[in-house]
């Protein structure tokens, strides 16, 4: 009797340990960091107050940020995030920004441009190409309308349109 | 190992009235509208302005896309607008035509005629795109990339499709009747442009007369390479994919390409209407339009230049008889209605029904779905029309993907045995472009993520660098002090 239970101790023990060590917290953050970035709209426009969809979504897993920080999926990525974590849907935080009823990109005034390359260093995506003192554009397809290389611009020559704007310019 | 195709329905043809008097080229109308997007793809890019004087067969606007046709002036003349019109394959949405007030004088820009033979493979697809080929059947696909696509591999087998399985519409019927050689002819050529050893022209057992006409040109011809092959009438043999599973018994996956299984399909009258370019240089400028329905006088087959008004063909039938339920482009079953009849005929439209109630398979109430399952024994794709039907009411886009909406051919056929009167087909033809959009958006999210990713990869690797350097010139400055003191 006695032997038979300290036996099956014994094998409840080891098999704890090893489930333990197969699936650490880290790694579980890890692998429930990558399935929130897979819903996330991968705009990069930090409007959720990190520096991009990544370390928003590392955030959301370790519990320091909410589903509801991200405007540019609105309120369909809040609730994707909502389904996955098993939590009450919400809709999107007005604070961190308005949710847009239709994805804009950035256009450049080539003409105005003077190649300073500040929204190149700025574009999160590389979706901007250009040299330093020649005219920079925007690759339309690749633009995520993150908005980001609006402000640095020194002589104010780009602006968000809708992508039909962009196709009849 | 044969796989018959799934489903399919027995449909009555309603082909007899149309096919009772030989094809007839109708007179070019005063002025032509000619759509720069009516082909699948891009637009073709103008290369004429206002005002400028053309000819019969001038090239009027490039293909300048992977996949997009050229266009040709249908008619000679002057070139009166370049602006939007309302087109017939897309409804409250005009599309950007080149306008040509007809001249009257019918001068033609012929190309000369082009020893095909001689011309390598690749050069031949360019030269047949040039002539702003585009597949005849209905859907206008263009020619040129289908053929880049198959010459991947080594010599694909040819399909020529004469099937022509859908109720109403008998252009190709009447063209295999008629000019047999010609499609022949663009048989070889496209034997030769895809390196093919074996072409097999299908056509449906409700063609005799075609199929005896085809059968005589090919035993004229003695070119071993081209078979022609009857099969059984079912709605929707025709279609691209289904008419390649009745003739190989191989399904085309639904992530691939024909190309993909060395199979390449063409419409009987694309063939034509290439011989037609390469032998008498003239390009793609008039195509056989059907007209028929219990609504017109005078049913038949009419030849007619691109952008002749439908209501002139109407007109060149007798015009209508009796007051029209519904006008159609192409058949009674995947066809599009159109609002009204000055629309100018594209490359695509293969039929004009103008139908009366009687000959339109009408629906009564919708009623609940009771889930028999006759919809998903007709469907020839083998989806589950009743389970894309529910997640389609509650706009349930990722179960919509994995049923497997993108692959339906919206062929009708499991709104026509509905016993609850569903229209399913309209369902799922409006729940397609969200589910496109959002599986373009993921894919756009997916790139994007990969860009931020290389990117921030890319600052990391600079600013190691950047550590690095420093740190071994403060290495060189410290050594520098000290053997220097």
């Amino acid at each position: 009797m006695i032997v038979a239970i300290l036996v099956m101790i014994a094998i409840g023990t080891v098999l704890a340990a090893v489930l333990a060590s197969s699936s650490s917290t880290a790694q579980r953050q890890q692998l429930l960091t990558e399935r929130i970035n897979e819903r996330l709209p991968q705009t990069q426009c930090g409007r959720c107050t990190f520096t991009g969809c990544k370390p928003y979504a590392a955030a959301v897993a370790r519990g320091e940020a909410d589903i509801n920080q991200c405007p540019p999926g609105g309120d369909a990525t809040a609730k994707a995030l909502a389904d996955l974590l098993g939590r009450p849907p919400k809709p999107v935080d007005p604070r961190f920004g308005a949710v847009l009823p239709r994805p804009l990109v950035a256009w450049i005034d080539e003409p105005a441009c003077i190649g300073c390359t500040k929204c190149i260093q700025a574009c999160p995506v590389d979706a901007i190409v250009g040299a330093s003192k020649f005219m920079h554009t925007v690759i339309t397809a690749q633009c995520t309308g993150c908005e980001l290389c609006v402000a640095p611009c020194p002589v104010d020559c780009i602006e968000m349109r809708t992508v039909t704007d962009v196709a009849l310019s | 190992m044969k796989t018959a195709l799934h489903g399919g329905l027995r449909l009555p043809g309603n082909k007899q009235r149309s096919t009772q008097k030989p094809l007839r080229l109708i007179p070019a109308p005063a002025q032509v509208v000619l759509p720069l997007d009516q082909h699948a793809g891009a637009a073709a890019i103008p290369v004429v302005k206002v005002g400028d004087r053309v000819l019969r067969g001038q090239l009027i606007a490039r293909a300048e896309s992977e996949i997009s046709a050229s266009l040709h002036a249908s008619v000679a003349g002057t070139v009166r607008a370049i602006e939007p019109r309302p087109v017939p394959y897309q409804r409250n949405a005009p599309s950007t035509c080149i306008v040509i007030d007809n001249d009257g004088s019918d001068a033609a820009a012929s190309a000369a005629a082009v020893d095909y033979a001689a011309l390598d493979p690749r050069a031949l697809s360019e030269y047949i795109g040039n002539g702003g080929m585009v597949g005849l059947g209905g859907a206008a696909f263009p020619t040129a990339p289908k053929l880049r696509r198959g010459q991947q591999g080594d010599g694909p087998q040819l399909i020529l499709n004469g099937a022509e399985c859908e109720p109403w519409i008998s252009c190709d019927d009447m063209l295999m009747r008629e000019s047999a050689q010609q499609i022949l002819r663009g048989a070889a050529i496209l034997c030769h442009a895809l390196q093919a050893s074996r072409c097999i022209v299908v056509i449906e057992d409700d063609k005799p007369i075609a199929e005896r006409a085809m059968r005589a040109a090919q035993a004229a011809l003695h070119d071993e390479r081209i078979v022609i092959q009857s099969v059984p009438t079912i709605y929707p043999a025709g279609g691209e994919n289904q008419v390649i599973t009745t003739v190989t018994g191989l399904e085309v996956p639904a992530s691939g390409l024909p190309s993909d299984m060395g199979v390449l399909c063409h419409n009987v009258g694309t063939a034509a209407a290439i011989a037609r370019w390469i032998d008498d240089g003239e390009p793609l400028i008039r195509r056989i339009v059907t007209v028929t329905g219990s609504g017109i006088s005078e049913p038949g087959n009419l030849e007619a230049w691109l952008g002749t008004p439908m209501s002139e063909l109407i007109a060149q039938s007798g015009g209508y008889a009796g007051s029209i339920a519904r006008l159609l482009m192409g058949g009674s079953m995947m066809g599009l209605a159109l609002p009204r009849d000055d629309l100018p005929v594209v490359k695509a439209s293969n039929c004009l029904v103008a139908a009366l109630p009687a000959d339109l398979h009408l629906r009564g109430t919708e009623m609940p779905c009771i889930r028999c399952g006759n919809c998903s024994e007709a469907c020839p794709v083998m989806l589950l029309p009743q389970q894309l039907h529910w997640f389609a009411r509650s706009h349930d886009f990722s179960a919509l993907e994995s049923l497997g909406l993108m692959d339906c051919i919206e062929c009708g056929c499991c709104d026509y045995v509905c016993p609850s009167q569903i229209p399913l087909a309209q369902q799922f033809r409006d729940a397609k472009p969200a589910l496109i959009e959002r599986l373009t958006s993921r894919q756009q999210a997916l790139q994007a993520r990969q860009r931020y990713e290389s990117r921030d990869e890319r600052l990391e690797r600079i600013e190691a660098e950047r550590q690095a350097k420093l740190a071994e010139k403060r290495k060189a400055m410290t050594q520098n002090t000290t053997s220097g003191g």
